[in-house]
C-alpha cells in the first residue's frame, strides 16, 4: 500500500515542484535549490516542522523548495538520487529507515549536500545529520506542569521508544521531579507514528490510572485530556490553538536554525558532513517553550523563567537520557 | 497480580472496548456480507480510508455528522460496485482486484485530501459525535459509564450486527445470499440471479466498511490523517474467519479483540518495565491468532467463496 501511496505522492510532489520552478524561474538567480523528501505525509507533526521551516525559507527568498511526501523506505534512495540528478544543492529529509542506503547515495553525489534526520552520525563531506532536540523545552514544561497536578501522576503518550522520544519524555519528567520529587509517572507507547485514535485511547487509559496531566508526544493525546477535562502538554508544535482549554504549554521545536546553518555552509562551499543537532538547542533558537500564562500556576513561572535563562546562558544543562522511560 | 485483575473492574476499560470495537464491527460485518455471497473483498483497508476521508470532508464542508456517515456509505458502495463489476460478471481474481481497490482508494483519499486541505502539522478539526446519555440506563452506577456512554454510531454498529444476524438466518433474502455463497448454480435453479445478488451483497458490505472508516474521523477522532486506518481492515478480514462467517460471532470477535487492546493499554501501567512494551502491543494480535486456531477448526467456509459464477458452466 505504502508504495502506491508514495508513488502517487511523489508524482504529485514533483508535478507541483515543476510548476513552482516554472513560475519562480525569473527571480531564482541566487536562491539555493533545496529539495525535501518526507517519509510521511507532511501532516505528521515532525515533518510539518521541517516543511514549515522550508516553506518559510522559500518565502524569505533564501531557497527554492520542492518536496515529495509519503516516500516509503523502498523508494527513498531513488527519490534522493532523482533530486540530486535534478540539480538540487541541498536535500533535506530523514534517513531513519534507510541509514546505510542514504549514506551510499550521498557518496555517489559529492556535489550535493544532504541534511538528514538520523539516528546515526554524519558521513563523508556531504552527509549531515540532525537530531530533534526539544528536550530543554520539555523540561521547562515539566516545571510548569508539576504544581498543576492534584493526583501527582503524570502520563505521557509516545510513538515508539527511540532515543529522540525517550530523551523528550525523560526531560519532561526531570522537569516535573525538580519541583515534585514524589511524582508518579506513566507512559504508553502506541507502536506507530500515525494512529491518533489509538493515542487518544492510550491517554484515556492513563487518566483511568490516575494521571491528571498528560505529555502528548503524539497527536490524539490532548483529545483524551480534553474529553476528561484535564490538562495536557504539547510537543514539537503549538497545540494550544487546537485545544485552547486543554494544552497549557508546548515544547516547541524549530528546524529553521539547522536549515539556515546548512544553507550557509553549502553557499560558502564548506563541508556539510557534520552533526547539526546543536542548532536544536535553546540558545540557538532551535527549541523553546510557549505557554498560556492564564492556565498555569503563577508562582511556578519565575522559577521556570530563571531556568530558561540558565539553559540559554549555558549554566544549566538539561539531562539527556535516552533510556526507555517506564 | 491483583492490580492486573483490578483493571477489569474499571468502567473505563469497558467503555474503551466498545469504542475500539466499533470500526471493527462495521468492517467485519461488511466483509462478512461480501464473503457470505461468495466474494472476498480485500479492498476493505482502502475503502475504510476513503470512508474516513470523505465522511470527514463532508462534515468539514458544512454537512451534518449523519450526512458524513451517509456520504461515506455511498462512497463505499461505489467502490463495492467497482469491485463487484470486476469480480462478479467479469470473474477476475478477487485477491488482485481487492488489493487493487485498496491501493486505489487509499491513494485517491490522500490525493483528494492533499488537493483540498492546506498542509499543516495540526490539520483542521470538526466537532465529532458526542457520547449520548440514554435516560435511565446511563445513570446506573458502573454499567452506565461502562456501556451506556457511547456515541450514536457505536449503538448503530451493535444494532446492525443483530439485524445482519437475523437477516442472514431468518429472511428469504438472507437465505438467497447464503445459497449463492454455497452453490450459485443451485441458487440459479431456484430462480435467484447469483450475479445480481453478489453485486448487491458486495455493494452493501463495502458501504458498511466505509462507515467503519468514517467512525475513526467522525467519532474516535476529529481530523483525517492519510494513514490512520493502520491495518484495521486486515483485522476485520481475520475476524470474519474467527466468526465462522456468522454476524453474532463477528460482534463477539470484534469486542474480544478490542478488549485485548484496551486491556494491554492499561496493563502496561501496572506491570511497568518488567515486560517490553512491544509485547503488550502484540497481545491483541496474538490472542486473535490463538482464538483463530481454536475457532477456525470448526469454521465452515462458504463453499463458493472466491469462485466466480459463470452461467451454464458445470
Amino acid at each position: 500500500m505504502s508504495i502506491a501511496v508514495s508513488r502517487r505522492a511523489f508524482l504529485l510532489g514533483t508535478a507541483a515542484g515543476t510548476l513552482a520552478l516554472a513560475t519562480s524561474r525569473v527571480s531564482a538567480a541566487e536562491k539555493l535549490k533545496v529539495a525535501g523528501i518526507h517519509a510521511s505525509p507532511v501532516e505528521n507533526a515532525w515533518n510539518s516542522r521541517l516543511h514549515e521551516a522550508l516553506l518559510a525559507a522559500a518565502k524569505d527568498g533564501v531557497i527554492e523548495y520542492t518536496f515529495s511526501e509519503g516516500v516509503s523506505g523502498t523508494d527513498y534512495p531513488r527519490a534522493m538520487r532523482e533530486y540530486a540528478e535534478a540539480g538540487n544543492k541541498l536535500i533535506v529529509g530523514e534517513s531513519y529507515a534507510v541509514e546505510t542506503e542514504a549514506r551510499q547515495v550521498a557518496a555517489d553525489y559529492p556535489d550535493t549536500a544532504f541534511l538528514m534526520g538520523s539516528s546515526g552520525g554524519p558521513a563523508g563531506d556531504n552527509f549531515g545529520t540532525f537530531g530533534t532536540w526539544n528536550h530543554e523545552a520539555a523540561y521547562l514544561a515539566g516545571m510548569l506542569a508539576a504544581p498543576m497536578s492534584k493526583t501527582g501522576t503524570f502520563g505521557a503518550v509516545g510513538a515508539i521508544p527511540i532515543p529522540e522520544v525517550n530523551i523528550l519524555i525523560n526531560a519532561f519528567r526531570a522537569g516535573v521531579s525538580e519541583a515534585r520529587p514524589d511524582a508518579k509517572f506513566l507512559v504508553g507507547f502506541i507502536g506507530t507514528f500515525f494512529d491518533p485514535p489509538k493515542a487518544r485511547e492510550s491517554g484515556l487509559a492513563q487518566i483511568d490510572a490516575g494521571a491528571d496531566i498528560l505529555f502528548g508526544e503524539r497527536i490524539g493525546t490532548a483529545d483524551a485530556a480534553k474529553e476528561k477535562g484535564i490538562k495536557s502538554v504539547g510537543s514539537l508544535l503549538d497545540y494550544t490553538p487546537r485545544y485552547p482549554e486543554t494544552v497549557f504549554a508546548n515544547a516547541m521545536w524549530y528546524f529553521r536554525p539547522i536549515l539556515d546553518a546548512a544553507v550557509k555552509d553549502v553557499q560558502a562551499g564548506e563541508k556539510t558532513g557534520k552533526d547539526y543537532s546543536p542548532y536544536s538547542f535553546m540558545k540557538e533558537g532551535g527549541n523553546d517553550i510557549v505557554f498560556s500564562e492564564s492556565m498555569v500556576i503563577k508562582d511556578s513561572i519565575p522559577a521556570m523563567e530563571a531556568k530558561r535563562k540558565a539553559i540559554k546562558d549555558g549554566s544549566f544543562k538539561v539531562p539527556v537520557d535516552p533510556s526507555e522511560p517506564t | 497480580m491483583m492490580e492486573a485483575l483490578d483493571i477489569f473492574a474499571s468502567a473505563g476499560l469497558w467503555a474503551a472496548v466498545l469504542r475500539i470495537a466499533t470500526p471493527l464491527i462495521f468492517g467485519t460485518l461488511g466483509a462478512l456480507i461480501c464473503e457470505r455471497s461468495g466474494v472476498l473483498n480485500l479492498g476493505i483497508e482502502g475503502i475504510m480510508t476513503f470512508g474516513a476521508m470523505i465522511g470527514w470532508m463532508t462534515v468539514y464542508h458544512g454537512g451534518g455528522l449523519w450526512a458524513g456517515i451517509a456520504v461515506a456509505a455511498l462512497s463505499g458502495a461505489m467502490f463495492g460496485l467497482l469491485h463487484a463489476a470486476m469480480t462478479v460478471p467479469l470473474g477476475l481474481s478477487q485477491h488482485v482486484t481487492g488489493l487493487g481497490i485498496t491501493l486505489f482508494a487509499s491513494s485517491l483519499s490522500y490525493y483528494i485530501f492533499r488537493l483540498s486541505i492546506p498542509v499543516s502539522g495540526s490539520p483542521p478539526t470538526i466537532v465529532p459525535f458526542q457520547p449520548i446519555a440514554i435516560p435511565g440506563l446511563s445513570d446506573i452506577p458502573f454499567l452506565g459509564e461502562a456501556l451506556f456512554s457511547q456515541t450514536a454510531p457505536t449503538y448503530l454498529a451493535i444494532l446492525l450486527a443483530v439485524v445482519a444476524a437475523i437477516a442472514l438466518a431468518r429472511t428469504p433474502l438472507g437465505l438467497a445470499v447464503r445459497i449463492v455463497g454455497e452453490n450459485p448454480h443451485a441458487a440459479e435453479a431456484q430462480g435467484i440471479d447469483p450475479i445480481r445478488l453478489r453485486i448487491g451483497a458486495v455493494v452493501v458490505g463495502s458501504a458498511l466498511m466505509a462507515v467503519g472508516g468514517a467512525f475513526l474521523t467522525l467519532s474516535a477522532f476529529n481530523s483525517f490523517f492519510p494513514t490512520m486506518v493502520q491495518g484495521r481492515g486486515w483485522v476485520c478480514i481475520a475476524l470474519v474467519v474467527f466468526a465462522s462467517w456468522k454476524p453474532a460471532r463477528a460482534l463477539l470477535g470484534a469486542l474480544l479483540f478490542a478488549l485485548f487492546d484496551a486491556y494491554q493499554l492499561r496493563l502496561s501501567h501496572v506491570v511497568g518495565k518488567a515486560i517490553p512494551y512491544q509485547l503488550f502491543l502484540m497481545i491483541p494480535y496474538l490472542m486473535s491468532i490463538l482464538a483463530l486456531l481454536v475457532m477456525a477448526r470448526r469454521a465452515r467456509v462458504p463453499q463458493a467463496l472466491m469462485q466466480p459464477f459463470r452461467r451454464g458452466e458445470r
